[in-house]
């Protein structure tokens, strides 16, 4: 079983985030990490070649810092790693990310899986899985919170406000999994000496035979022409319960025309 | 005019009220044609003409729910090239979402998710989104084909204009790609009896606070006829269904009230709630960090706080 799990290195949410000149998303200036969201498709695939056998490549289109992403995952314990780099890739939105990513998929060889978080924490457009599935022509099996891989077919639970759903396909196949379906695992001290020792490679557009002006800022079908930082909440009114708190709440609501 | 076309969020009929919200969008860019897939039309009907669709493209065949997302986006891309819309604007739910990134490739546009508004501009049209867990209001374009918007439910208000739509019975061939992945069982949730958690005006949440009693929540949003959701330790801990989870990895919602109760207000909550129109908390320690976004706090126990305040809001109804 080979997969390959997409994962994203994104500004860390817990630090100030925002935009640079061009209004792209500042990813030098802050610190960055692997998407938390993608920590369980990582640990998702290391979970079936564990039952299995296999090998766990992770795949990151990034900065040079996004190298961060692959070695986190290759400290969980993935087997290799696959940096798509290069310049021309910075402010790509996601039609062209996920033209990168399914040339860089097609170019790891024979694939049975491709794994990828529910959403990115920066981004949390939630489409890129369905965009791979599309751009790749394989079966999308997405927002998975239970797995199941056996036989060449995969099923998982899929949930929704409304429903629950069972869907099943073919391998190969994309599956998207949700933050329900598995607890990632820490890195030991052990796979932290071992992943210094794990292959990484480096690939530019070129290597993936993408032309650089179908990606990038200049390229974006979708961009940003604005930003604007949300002016503070103007400090609202806090009170201590001294017994009355709950009366006080009402009152504010009912002056608010909300109760 | 050009068509603006408008995938129906509804479930076996019931529309839901992002629809309503959707076609007021639409009827400031061109004119709506609906596009309606799966059972249940005749439920529907009223509500699309009382919206103003102009036009409702209707697609019955169980080929469209018998497999996931992919048939849907093969129809859309055929009335796309069939109508040139001016725009497709579709709910920022999981399903539609992952419609829209299929359409944008299948048709070479630019998608925004997320709208929270999208107006016309010299340009083009001009679509606001809030971003960074609402720290962050920015204004989009799409540059290329045709823009494909998901709209954020709650956040534009619907208005009523009736119309009497055509109607056309719609299919399309479905490749077998399209057909790869098959929904094989599909349950339906029970229902709370309360309003449905992204589309109600106010929603009352529950945290770890609780303790694992959600009574007292509850009672309180039942009192203002509100939603309730909880937060992820909440979720984790298995107090609430994860279908109640407000945040980064549950629903994301935006009510004119929101009510934290017990619940700290760690950023991937803030991420779900943040640009909700009112916000209150109750929470037992002042520095909680809930208390920098609320316009109302109170520091206190959420057990004795919000049953007063239940009575309170019935005795002020009178
Ligand atoms: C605040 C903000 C708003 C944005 N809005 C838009 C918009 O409206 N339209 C638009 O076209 N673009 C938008 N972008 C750009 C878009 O986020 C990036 O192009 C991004 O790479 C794809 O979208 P996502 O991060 O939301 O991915 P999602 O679809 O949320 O990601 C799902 C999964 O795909 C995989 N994945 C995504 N990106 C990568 C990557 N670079 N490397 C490896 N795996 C990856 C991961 O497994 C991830 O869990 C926005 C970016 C930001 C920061
Ligand atoms: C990848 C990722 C995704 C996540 N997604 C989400 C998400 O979608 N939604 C989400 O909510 N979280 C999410 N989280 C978790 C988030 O980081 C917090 O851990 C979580 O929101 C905490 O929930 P809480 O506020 O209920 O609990 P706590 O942080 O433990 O807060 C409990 C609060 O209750 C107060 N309290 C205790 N007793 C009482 C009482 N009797 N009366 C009043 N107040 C009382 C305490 O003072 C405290 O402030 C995510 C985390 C990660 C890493």
């Amino acid at each position: 079983m080979n997969i390959v799990v997409c994962v994203k290195y994104v500004p860390d949410a817990q630090g100030e985030r925002g935009f640079e000149s061009d209004r792209t998303t500042d990813r030098e200036g802050v610190d960055g990490l692997l998407s938390e969201l993608d920590e369980y498709a990582v640990e998702e695939a290391l979970k079936i070649v564990e039952a299995g056998e296999g090998e766990v490549t992770v795949l990151t289109m990034g900065p040079e810092d996004a190298a961060t992403a692959i070695k986190k995952s290759l400290q969980m314990g993935a087997h290799q790693g696959v940096h798509v780099l290069d310049e021309a890739i910075a402010g790509s939105d996601a039609v062209a990310t996920s033209l990168v990513l399914a040339e860089a998929v097609k170019k790891c060889g024979e694939v049975d899986l491709v794994l990828t978080g529910l959403a990115s924490t920066d981004g949390v457009m939630s489409v890129v899985p369905a965009m791979l599935a599309e751009r790749l022509g394989l079966p999308q099996v997405t927002f998975a919170s239970e797995l199941t891989v056996e036989g060449g077919h995969v099923r998982i639970r899929r949930d929704n406000e409304s429903f629950s759903e069972t869907v099943e396909a073919d391998l190969p196949a994309v599956v998207s999994v949700t933050d329900q379906i598995n607890e990632p695992r820490y890195p030991s001290f052990k796979g932290i000496m071992a992943a210094k020792k794990k292959p990484v490679q480096t690939w530019s557009l070129a290597d993936l035979g993408v032309d650089p002006s179908q990606v990038g800022l200049d390229a974006a079908w979708a961009r940003v022409e604005e930003t604007q930082a949300r002016p503070p909440r103007e400090a609202g009114e806090v009170v201590t319960d001294e017994g009355q708190g709950g009366e006080a709440l009402a009152d504010f609501l009912a002056a608010r025309r909300l109760a | 005019m050009s068509e603006v076309l408008v995938l129906v969020d509804h479930v076996d009929g019931d529309v839901r009220k992002t629809t309503a919200e959707m076609l007021t969008v639409a009827r400031r860019l061109g004119e709506p044609s609906a596009v309606f897939v799966g059972q249940g039309y005749a439920a529907a009907k009223e509500t699309l003409a009382r919206y103003g669709a102009a036009k409702v493209y209707v697609a019955d065949d169980a080929v469209y729910t018998d497999h996931l997302v992919a048939p849907v986006a093969e129809l859309l891309a055929d009335l796309v090239a069939r109508t040139s819309p001016a725009a497709v604007l579709v709910a920022s739910t999981n399903d539609a979402k992952e419609v829209a990134g299929r359409l944008a490739i299948k048709t070479g546009s630019g998608l925004i998710t997320d709208a929270v508004d999208v107006a016309t501009g010299d340009a083009g049209l001009r679509v606001t989104k809030s971003v960074f867990a609402g720290s962050y209001t920015v204004a989009a374009q799409v540059g290329t084909g045709t823009p494909i918007i998901t709209v954020k439910p709650n956040s534009i208000p619907a208005e009523e204009s009736a119309a009497s739509p055509t109607e056309e019975t719609v299919t399309t061939e479905v490749s077998d790609v399209a057909r790869a992945a098959r929904v094989t069982s599909r349950t339906a949730k029970e229902k709370s009896g309360r309003p449905s958690l992204t589309e109600a005006a106010i929603v009352v949440s529950g945290g770890r606070g609780t303790g694992g009693d959600f009574g007292p929540v509850e009672a309180f949003a039942d009192a203002l006829g509100a939603a309730v959701g909880a937060s992820r330790a909440a979720v984790d801990a298995g107090w609430y269904p994860h279908s109640h989870q407000v945040g980064q990895t549950g629903v994301s919602v935006s009510p004119q009230l929101y009510v934290a109760a017990g619940i700290s207000g760690a950023i991937q909550h803030r991420a779900g709630m943040q640009t909700s129109k009112t916000i209150v908390a109750v929470n037992k320690d002042a520095e909680a960090p809930i208390f920098e976004l609320v316009d109302f706090g109170v520091v206190g126990d959420l057990f004795t706080i919000l049953p007063q305040a239940a009575d309170k809001v019935q005795q002020n109804k009178g």
